[in-house]
């Protein structure tokens, strides 16, 4: 089946055998991009986290067919070096990753939370990022995400001064 | 120390190639560095003072740096980056010695074709130890030789040059090292190279950011799991749930009919499957049906009772004055770790491509050169055509000192004439994850009139972690006696003591145990220190001044009692319940890296909470102390979760659970929200930091409920028995 996709900002149209072929391996396979991370395909880790339609999913267990349609944010859509994300900013600047291999997925999970709530509290984070960080940079992370918020809320207090 | 002497003198002996290099002009090779004698021996830890009848010197060249057009350097990684931060510190060296700025280098992995990989491992903590002073010495070397090429170049005398970020400068003229090293075939090689004093130093010393902070907040494709190569295919190989099962044979006639499947391979001692994409694999994968050995039907309980002291083969790895006689007095406490699993986050995974006599292997590995060794002589390829090109690994923790995938994936490429990608499920690596051993631990000690002990003794059991390792040569675990790697924190530290003994017992497993992030430090400090807790409050004193007196005064005792005074003074160590919590305390010696901790924890819901780790460790001279303090705080968080939560069973032969949730680890909301951390430094060279800080957490936090609630914890995964 045909299945069209606005990954990035970007209309892609993927053909697909099985329509429950779960969103990752289109993302990762069919369309190369790989910031997106498979760690158990079981919905346990999050290593896999996107956005879709701004929602926080865990991709490996979300068929594509459900995505038809639908606006999908990745890891290399959130933000780039020129111009990061506030989520990425932080995660520089409290020099977060260690492997680096489930980072993608924590900082998915954050921009989502941060557009719910914007200034979390530790039991907003507790209850939120559940996802697995064997490197154990959940310290780090808390930090990263407090600041985050921070950024965010100048930048949102910036924009809304210069309207 | 006697093997500098030597370093430096192998160094002049060394050849130094000059070649033109593609897209790169004057890429400049160095010769061979042989450092690896050191860094076996500190790969040994406690037993370092063994002198290892093995080397593999070669006099093959290898490439280090590369100076390119743009007057970047790119370094030569012999190690892989793990997450353990090697790639950050070796920049830092670089640079330095080459008086280049940090963002002028770039590390990349090293490929065994180029011939610069470590051939042993990338483990043990060692790397930035064993790399201190071989790669300032080489980075110091270069910027020598590109100086005397300058003075020539410019007709300039050698010391009215200066050199600043890369570029000469003599006489109002200047040239970049690009510029020097443009076109020079004949290298004049200094003999030994002068290293800089460290006050000269701009980068070590520095908490420099990660120099792989960019690639991996924004998504880069770095890790094994992201490697492809063009027209790869996708295979899976089927293995069994059971413990023990062998492969006998499979019918795969259902599988080869199935979409998008390109060929079904039966080799001798596995099945595997090629297809078009994942998808068709993993479900060609679930028809091939497999007859497999049979096997036995173990449980827990078996494994368990294998896992008793006095089963197996004894070694005294230790021993001072006598042997504590049974009698009156002798206090008796038995401890126990579970089997624990790596899950790191990337599964195990690999792209080969087998065409004619050649082979390239893209994979996330620990080991480099037994990979390349084991795909060669499987495929009968002269190991110099099979080329292993490391990846970034998303986490290694030990789980990928051996990587047999890649044999598999390369003979499955072979059989299609295409690259092959193929990785573990997440069950697969659970089940066939090459564990942390259970352990079992009996601790006994005596009291004196003082309240201090006069005889202690650790008898403790373990499965093997290097033993039977691929990793570990045959003949090295009969001249060591012990297994090195399960006695790893299995010495006593206490030397004050009049009367110690510290014995190893070694019983096989049915399944695979291996390298697990500081390997016995765990469990072994987790038996001792808790120990030692109990004896304080027998002895009614405190727990810091009971440990301090007991320790020696020899330079690592010295180190040991300066990091425990640090952690009792940062976290106020006190022995008082403040607000329903309590303080835990431990320390251990880990690679010669003595670490102390305090846990501060409270019951809530008769679970444990940790609320704040103050870790104190002594790593030497600290290259980058942001990233030991990384390291510090990721020990604390694996090592609680080891503690709090983890543990696989065994049920009807399968080794259990088979996902993350299931097996419990820590989570944001477990992990402490405070985590201070403390750097001496005790010697002036680089020691181990990636495992040492493994060490205490477990005892401290213990420790803590013991302090808290009366009662002693003496099994991972901590847990109340009686409700609080
Ligand atoms: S890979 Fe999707 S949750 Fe683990
Ligand atoms: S940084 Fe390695 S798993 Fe999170």
């Amino acid at each position: 089946m045909e299945i069209s996709l606005i990954v990035n900002g970007v209309l892609k149209t993927v053909h697909i055998e099985d329509e429950n072929t779960p969103l990752l391996w289109v993302i990762r396979d069919i369309l190369d991009l790989k910031g997106t991370k498979f760690g158990c395909g079981k919905s346990a880790c999050g290593a896999c986290t996107l956005h879709v339609d701004d929602e926080a999913v865990r991709s490996c267990s979300y068929p594509v067919k459900f995505a038809d349609g639908k606006r999908i944010t990745t890891i290399e859509g959130l933000g780039d070096r020129e111009n990061p994300h506030p989520v990425q900013q932080a995660w520089v600047e409290e020099i977060v990753p260690q492997c680096g291999y489930c980072q993608p997925g924590f900082m998915m999970a954050t921009a989502a939370l941060l557009k719910k709530v914007p200034k979390p509290t530790d039991e907003d984070i507790d209850k939120n990022i559940i996802n697995v960080c064997r490197c154990g940079t959940y310290y780090r992370m808390r930090k990263a995400i407090h600041k985050a918020a921070e950024i965010q809320t100048e930048k949102d207090s910036n924009e809304s001064n210069m309207v | 120390m006697a093997d500098n002497k030597s370093d430096s003198k192998k160094v002049s002996r060394r050849k130094f190639l000059v070649r033109g290099g593609l897209g790169t002009i004057g890429v400049v090779a160095i010769g061979t560095y042989i450092f690896r004698n050191s860094i076996r021996r500190e790969i040994l830890g406690t037993v370092n003072s063994l002198d290892l009848p093995y080397t593999d010197n070669t006099d093959k060249p290898m490439v280090w740096f590369e100076v390119t057009t743009e007057n970047n350097i790119l370094l030569h990684s012999p190690k892989v980056e793990m997450g353990q931060g090697t790639f950050t510190g070796i920049a830092q060296m670089a640079a330095d010695e080459l008086s280049v700025s940090m963002n002028q280098i770039q590390v990349v992995h090293a490929a065994s074709s180029t011939g610069n990989i470590d051939s042993f491992a990338t483990g043990g903590s060692t790397s930035i130890s064993g790399l201190w002073k071989p790669l300032r010495e080489l980075s110091a070397l270069l910027r020598e030789m590109l100086l005397k090429e300058a003075a020539r170049k410019m007709n300039i005398g050698i010391e009215e040059l200066t050199i600043e970020d890369g570029v000469i400068f003599g006489n109002e003229k200047s040239m970049t090292y690009a510029q020097v090293a443009e076109g020079v075939e004949n290298w004049k090689v200094p003999d030994t190279p002068v290293l800089k004093s460290l006050n000269e130093y701009k980068y070590i010393g520095k908490p420099i950011a990660r120099v792989d902070l960019d690639a991996k907040v924004f998504g880069d494709p770095i890790f094994g799991m992201d490697a492809q190569l063009p027209d790869m295919l996708y295979g899976a190989v089927v293995r069994s749930t059971k413990i023990g099962a062998k492969f006998i044979s499979a019918d795969t006639s259902a599988a080869e009919n199935m979409i998008g499947v390109v060929k079904v391979i039966v080799e001798e001692d596995f099945v595997g499957v090629v297809a078009n994409s994942l998808i068709e694999a993993e479900n060609a994968k679930d028809a091939i049906n497999v007859t497999w050995e049979s096997y036995e039907n173990l449980n827990t309980e078996a494994i368990l009772k294998i896992m008793t002291v006095g089963n197996g083969k004894s070694t005294i790895i230790q021993k001072h004055g006598d042997a504590l006689e049974e009698q009156d007095g002798v206090e008796i406490l038995e401890f126990r770790t579970p089997i624990g699993a790596h899950a790191q986050i990337e599964p195990n995974g690999v792209v080969a491509s087998v065409e004619g006599d050649s082979a390239i292997i893209r994979i996330s590995t620990q080991v480099i050169g037994l990979t390349r060794k084991e795909v060669a002589s499987r495929l009968g390829l002269d190991v110099e055509n099979v080329n292993v090109i490391p990846t970034y690994l998303g986490g290694g923790f030990g789980r990928r000192l051996h990587t047999p995938h890649a044999v598999q994936a390369a003979v499955m490429s072979k059989a299609v004439g295409k690259p092959v990608k193929y990785f573990f499920s997440r069950k697969e690596e659970f089940q066939h994850d090459m564990f942390r051993p259970p352990t079992h631990h009996i601790i006994k000690g005596r009291l004196n009139g003082e309240g201090y002990l006069d005889g202690l003794e650790h008898q403790f059991v373990s499965g093997d972690v290097g033993n039977h390792s691929a990793l570990m040569p045959d003949f090295l675990p009969p001249i060591i006696g012990a297994d090195i790697g399960a006695i790893r924190g299995g010495f006593i530290q206490y030397t004050g003591i009049p009367n110690f003994r510290s014995v190893y017992w070694h019983v096989d497993l049915p399944f695979a145990t291996s390298w697990w992030r500081s390997l016995g430090l765990l469990a072994n400090t987790f038996a001792m220190e808790s120990f030692m807790d109990e004896m304080a409050l027998k002895a009614n004193k405190n727990a810091v001044d009971f440990r301090l007196a007991q320790i020696g005064d020899d330079a690592i005792g010295v180190r040991l009692k300066n990091v425990i005074s640090a952690a009792a003074e940062k976290s106020g160590y006190s022995e008082e319940i403040i607000d329903g919590r309590a303080m835990g305390f431990a320390a251990s010696i880990d690679a010669n890296t003595p670490c102390a901790q305090v846990a501060e924890v409270s019951i809530v819901d008769n679970e444990i909470i940790v609320h704040k780790v103050t870790v104190s460790l002594d790593p030497g001279l600290a290259v980058n102390p942001d990233q030991i303090r990384a390291q510090c705080e990721g020990c604390v968080i694996m090592g609680m979760s080891a503690v709090l939560y983890e543990q696989m069973y065994v049920e009807n032969g399968e080794l259990q659970p088979t996902i993350y949730g299931p097996y419990k680890m820590a989570l944001m909301k477990n992990a402490p929200k405070e985590i201070d951390v403390v750097l001496l430094q005790g010697k002036d060279t680089p020691g181990a930091v990636g495992e040492p800080p493994l060490g205490p957490i477990g005892a401290a936090i213990a420790n803590a409920v013991r302090r808290l609630t009366g009662e002693r914890l003496t099994e991972f995964p901590l847990k109340l028995t009686k409700t609080k």
